[in-house]
């Protein structure tokens, strides 16, 4: 018994019992969220193509995805013979465990920030870069033709674009002069962003939607699964829960996007005009409202715009973005130079 | 309990090493080869040199070994295996590892550690000052020649993917579709077969 409560006080001494609570919580709230914006998803189609959506299982359908979520864990996990088992049971947990853990330095409030890292914004992108690997093993190790090609169209998009969400970011950083989450939410008290840094910030932020949108393999960027080509890309072999995986990663990471977008642009959890400054929990309210019309956007993006094409996409990025990013980068540097920003 | 996260790292890394050079399928290597790298991230994360941790993370895990991953998706089948080399070869091999390591542990063991006292987070302004200043403790200058090797890199990335000289093709011909209606009228009209012998 006595070994049994060393251990106990151990792991409450260490913090270890702190840190598993804080992982589970955050596991459990952004499980739940990926849920609904799978069902937000479905509504917003259903709205732009005047169809009702789901709206069976609860009121409005609200349960629906959740029913989804139980109906997927309980099926069965089928697999391909020829498949290397191991990476092709590896995949679905880089991609998962990458988006996962960029959640974990956002600042919701001042004070609900599970790790407030000196490089934000650099880990951001730093971590988000490794998800690709996981898209690449499963289109890989599934051995199947079109998830292959899913993969390989996956790798070139995410590795062009990678550029231009980092240059896009950089531009801000040059604003704020400092990487860190919460010291940028600082600096936004006398003006989001976007206003401080008027015409190079809202090209920036421009860039950054579109990069952004690209990254995250949805359409009009979406030759990764293109549905009408490939079957559904690189996850044609995967089947309940690890699919399932796939599918969380992808609305997680729409929602990191945006929310990454709020963080820098448009002033995190600080409320417009400072109105409601005394409430200090409201910041979690603006934050989400603020990540979520970008969200909605994003949405928007999806079914507006037609599919590009591979070589339409590249022209893109390397003709366009890039260069555009560049010689914003530079106005930035002589704005903030000059002291032309906006100050409120 | 950092003792505790450093020999778990300390042993996935040195696992994952060893698997990486004795597994015999390709891919497989290289992801345990990322493991490599990442394991080093975390020990870098540790030190709390977060800046080096998060440049290991984008460079090596997500840049370098995503083109290895490209390469070995272009050339490799998932059915392919790694032939095992011969017995003179292995043995070799082992040799030399062994002299490597000994020569790493004996400099290892002969150089005096000594336990830092105060650790200071090196931050990133102070990394970006250091690189573009050009006093005693400045790196201004290998910084510059290092872009003008990636400059030449790129330049010479250019160069080989855009080839030799353009293959000369023939000029396309204009086509005139109601000449070409014209001919093929002709050609129909000289090559008119007897009727009796379609027989209609």
């Amino acid at each position: 018994m006595n070994s049994i409560s060393n251990i106990i006080d151990w792991f409450i001494n260490t913090g270890v019992l702190n840190m598993a609570l804080i992982a589970l919580i955050y596991l459990t709230v952004f499980a739940l969220l990926g849920l609904f914006l799978v069902l937000l998803e479905r509504k917003v189609a259903a709205w732009f193509q005047l169809r009702i959506g789901p709206n069976r299982v609860g009121y409005l359908g609200l349960f629906q995805t959740i029913a989804d979520a139980l109906k997927l864990v309980s099926k069965e996990l089928t697999g391909t013979v020829k498949a290397d088992k191991f990476l092709y049971n590896l995949a679905p947990y880089f991609v998962i465990v990458t988006s996962l853990m960029a959640l974990a330095v956002f600042p919701f409030t001042k004070d609900l920030q599970a790790f407030d890292i000196n490089i934000g914004i650099f880990f951001l992108i730093a971590i988000s870069s490794i998800g690709v690997i996981g898209i690449l093993l499963g289109g890989w190790s599934s051995n199947n033709k079109f998830a292959l090609i899913g993969a390989m169209r996956s790798g070139v998009q995410t590795v062009s674009y990678e550029l231009s969400v980092g240059l896009s970011l950089l531009t801000m950083v040059i604003l704020t002069g400092s990487l860190q989450l919460s010291e940028i939410i600082e600096v936004q008290k006398s003006g989001w962003l976007i206003v401080q840094g008027h015409i190079p910030a809202i090209i920036a932020f421009m860039i950054y939607m579109i990069a952004g949108t690209a990254e995250t393999n949805r359409a009009p960027f979406d030759m990764v699964e293109a549905e009408s080509e490939l079957g559904a890309g690189y996850h044609t072999e995967y089947s309940g829960m690890k699919f399932a995986y796939f599918f969380l990663a992808e609305f997680i990471n729409m929602f990191i996007i945006a929310a990454i977008a709020t963080t820098i642009f448009f002033g995190g959890w600080l409320s417009p005009f400072g109105i409601t400054e005394s409430l200090p929990w409201m910041g979690l309210f603006w934050f989400l409202v603020k990540t979520f019309v970008l969200v909605f956007l994003m949405m928007w993006f999806r079914w507006t715009f037609p599919r590009l094409r591979v070589d339409q996409l590249l022209t893109l990025e390397w003709k366009y973005l890039l260069p555009i990013n560049l010689v914003n980068l530079v106005l930035m540097a002589v704005i903030v130079w000059l002291n032309l920003t906006i100050q409120i | 309990m950092e003792k505790v996260i450093f020999y778990i790292l300390a042993i996935i890394m040195v696992a994952a090493a060893i698997a990486a050079v004795s597994s015999r399928k390709m891919l497989r290597s290289v992801i345990y080869l990322l493991f490599v790298l990442i394991g080093a991230a975390g020990l870098y994360f540790q030190m709390d040199y977060n800046f080096l941790a998060a440049i290991q993370l984008t460079v090596y895990a997500g840049g370098v070994v995503v083109l290895i991953i490209f390469s070995v998706l272009l050339i490799h089948h998932i059915e392919m295996k790694l032939e095992v080399a011969k017995k003179s070869r292995q043995a070799m091999s082992a040799l030399l590892c062994l002299l490597g390591l000994s020569v790493f542990l004996a400099t290892i063991y002969a150089h005096p550690f000594e336990v830092a006292g105060v650790s200071t987070t090196t931050t990133t302004a102070e990394i970006g000052r250091a690189l573009l200043s050009f006093e005693k403790q400045g790196f201004i200058l290998p910084f510059e020649v290092i872009s003008v090797l990636l400059l030449s890199a790129m330049i010479g990335a250019i160069v080989i993917a855009k080839g030799g000289r353009a293959i000369k093709q023939p000029p396309l011909q204009k086509i005139d579709p109601e000449k070409l209606l014209k001919d093929l009228k002709k050609e129909v009209t000289e090559e008119k077969v007897p009727e009796e012998e379609i027989g209609v």
